[in-house]
Formats: structure tokens, sequence, C-alpha cells
């Protein structure tokens, strides 16, 4: 077995460090060696967008990075998005929207949301549809997860 | 997910002296979005990932106006179409790059690992086979460069011989008067494979009425993607005209030789070479037109 690396990152703000073999993913590291289940696995191929997180500002899939790419860089989820005591207002926007069901692919449709208005904080629909084209809900039809962003924009 | 050693190399002649020691069972990292699913899924052995994300000259994303556009291998595409002089000089790169997966897949992929990847579906290479790409080629015996079209040798095959990497790709500056275009056919609107795709260039004359020169490229309707040379050679010296642009769509249809499969049959795709070839062509010829 390939020795197990030792990587020191920054996980939400907080200087992290963790032992992982070369084959575990970034979303392996996190749920299972750092025990932050946030990011979900859906498809594991990159299809889905469930384990979506922010790298070095970047929106990835956190299931096609390897965990020891992550050496020095800068991670963000789904549990460094709220204040201790208050949501953050994609959060809010997804409870006021109803824009949820299961959940699965909330945490990924968050993250690919705050990924789109720090880079766009006005977007038209057209571009919130076009954006989180990488992230699968099964549940609602999208139809209220497009509004809870064009929402979130609004109130940011 | 099969077990691997992973080392992160830093200049090129360390990543080539590793893949000539490791051999086959070695593979070079970029984005990943491709390796590691293919390693996950047991559809590639490797037992190296030679990382190249550090090695400052694969991370190379330089235009001028007079030289041309010199593209690392690991330049991911959101950063080519954030790049508004890219946009204005190489469109038919800017289709490709924003329709290469989503968001999340374009923070990470770059043209160099699809092109490596060679997919026959791989919507990054018709761009780069219309704008006349060179492969600048590190190995062993130092540096090669290689049409970007001779690239690609078969399903998941390429040129790159024992302990090469590719390292950047070399595109000409646009001429005047000219512009390119790249589209392909998916039955959903976003996140899908190309059923098949057709990308073109082309240069008119100052009065943008006469086609001096194109190029004609094909994904998915082949072992490796195309360039329909007979077709683009058809339009030189013709005037933009329905008859020429048609009289090259049906060449472009004669070197298709699609598969049928789940995405669609040989039929429907020789089919599609002939609209996507047409649009494209359109497209690039609009683009110029309509440029002050």
């Amino acid at each position: 077995m390939a020795r197990r690396s030792h990587v020191q990152t920054t996980i939400n703000g907080e200087t992290v460090e963790f032992l992982c073999e070369p084959r575990q993913s970034l979303l392996e590291v996190l749920r299972d060696e750092l025990h932050l289940t946030g990011a979900k696995e859906g498809c594991n191929n990159g299809n889905c967008g469930a384990c979506s997180v922010i790298l070095d500002g970047r929106l990835v899939n956190s299931c096609l990075v390897l965990g020891v790419e992550t050496e020095g860089k800068s991670v963000e989820t789904i549990e460094g998005l709220a204040a201790p005591d208050k949501l953050h207002p994609i959060q809010d926007a997804f409870l006021e929207n109803a824009a949820l069901q299961c959940g699965i692919c909330t945490p990924g449709f968050i993250m690919s949301a705050k990924a789109l208005l720090e880079q766009n904080p006005n977007p038209t629909e057209h571009e919130v549809r076009y954006w989180l084209a990488g992230n699968l809900c099964r549940c609602t039809g999208y139809d209220k997860i497009v509004r809870a962003v064009l929402d979130a924009a609004a109130a940011e | 997910m099969r077990d691997f050693s992973y080392i992160a190399a830093t200049t090129i002649p360390e990543a080539v002296a590793l893949l000539g020691e490791k051999g086959e069972s070695a593979r070079i990292l970029a984005g990943g979005t491709d390796l590691i699913v293919q390693v996950r899924e047991a559809r590639r052995d490797v037992d190296w990932m030679i990382d190249i994300k550090s090695i400052p000259e694969v991370n190379v994303l330089d235009y001028n106006a007079a030289t041309g556009l010199v593209l690392g291998a690991a330049v991911e595409c959101y950063k080519i179409y954030a790049n508004d002089a890219i946009c204005d000089a190489y469109p038919s790169l800017i289709d490709a790059t924003k329709i290469i997966g989503g968001t999340a897949i374009q923070g990470r992929a770059g043209v160099g690992g699809n092109l490596c990847n060679a997919s026959p579906a791989a919507d990054g290479i018709p761009p780069l086979i219309v704008l006349n790409a060179t492969c600048v080629i590190a190995g062993p015996n130092g540096e090669r460069e290689l049409p970007v079209e001779q690239f690609c040798t078969a399903p998941g095959q390429t040129a790159l011989q024992k302990g090469e990497m590719l390292v950047s790709l070399k595109i000409p500056a646009p001429e005047s008067n000219s512009s390119s275009y790249y589209l392909r056919f998916i039955p959903r609107n976003e996140m899908d494979i190309a059923v098949v795709g057709a990308g073109a260039s082309v240069t008119l004359d100052a009065a943008k009425e006469t086609i001096v020169s194109a190029r004609i490229a094909l994904a998915a309707v082949a072992p490796t993607p195309l360039f329909a040379e007979e077709a683009s050679a058809l339009l030189a010296g013709r005037e933009v005209s329905d008859e020429a642009i048609n009289a090259a769509a049906e060449a472009a249809q004669a070197i298709a030789r699609p598969i049928s499969d789940m995405r669609g049959t040989a039929e429907q795709r020789t089919h599609l070479v002939g609209v996507l070839t047409r649009r494209a062509l359109n497209g690039a010829i609009q683009r110029v037109q309509e440029a002050t």
C-alpha cells in the first residue's frame, strides 16, 4: 500500500493536518478522516455535484480531487458557511423557498450558489441555471432552488 | 479505488524522468476529471500519478496579438474563457471550454487534459484543430512539436511515446477577417457528451465576401477527432454562399465513419455532420462579418 502522506491545508479558515493515502479523494478525506460529512457522495464520478466544495476560490467536485493535492490549499465546505448563531443568506433563502426535499444535494447546491454569487452577485435566471447544471436534484424540479439563489442574490 | 502512489513534479525534466522510469504504470495528473474516474472505475491501471500542476510551463496562459497563444497543458477551462483577449481571438475555443462538463469540472479540467484523454467526442479538440494548434511535447530526447490533428491515434491513445508529456499548445495569432466556431449536438441543454461535434475556422477577404481559407474538424464520428482536410480545401477561394458551404458539408460527411451506440445511430450522426458543419461554417462567417 502506498504510504500515507501528511497534508496540511486550510479548511473553513482553520489550519488542518491529516494523513491520507494518495487514492483517497478530498471527499473521502473530508468525510472519513475529518468527519465533515456535509459534502455528500452521490455518483462519485463528477456528474451529480453533491460533493461540491470550493478549493482555492473555485468550485470543484471533491470526489475528483485527491486529498494529497490539497497541500497548502484552502478548502471551503458547507460546515463553514453559517455563523454560530446565524445562517448564511443562501441557507436562509433555501429555507424560505423550500428549495430542498430530501436534502442530499443541498450542501452541493449551496456551495455552488456561493461560488456563483461571489463572482456574479446579480445573475440572471439563465446564468443561475447554467451555473448549477452540474448539480443534480431528483426531488425539487429545480425551480425552487433557482428562485432561492435569485432571492439570495437580491438579499445580499 | 486501486492503490497508487502520488508525486508532485516541479520541473519538466523531473516529470519526464519519472515517466521514463515508471513506464506504462504512470499517468500525468492535471485536472484529474477523467483520470481519477478512470482509475476509480478500473478502466486504467495506474500505479503512479505524476501531478504536473506545480510545473510553471504547464500553467502558462500567454496571448500576444502578434505571436498567438501559448496554452499550458494544465490550464483550466475557466481561466481560458475568463480572458477577454482570448475570447476575441479564438471564439471556438471559448464555445468548447464553456460546455465541457459543468462549472465544477471547468474549475479543474483543461484543454490539454481533454486532448491527452483522446476521447473521439472531446469538445476541446476540434477547436484546436481548426485553430491550427501545435502540441509542444517534452520527452527524454528533448522537445518536439506535432500538429494537433496528429496527436490522437485511437480512442484513449495518443502519439506520446514512452517518457513524453504534453507541455503546451501553441496557437497562431488569428489573421485579420478570421473567426471560428464550435458546436455539438446533444439531446439536453448542458452536461452531456457530444453525439457529434463540429468546428470551423474561416478567413475571409477584406470585403468579407470570399473565403480565403477554412478549416473544419469533427468529433464523435470516428475513432479520433478528424480534420476534414478536403472539405476545408474546397472552400478556399469560394464566394460565401450556401452552395460552397453545402459542398464542404457533404465532403465532411464523406469522411465521417461513425458507430451506432446509445447516443445515436451512425445514420443520424452522418446526417448531423452535414447540419453541424454548415452551422459551424455559417457561425464563423457571421462572426467575421459582424466584427467591426
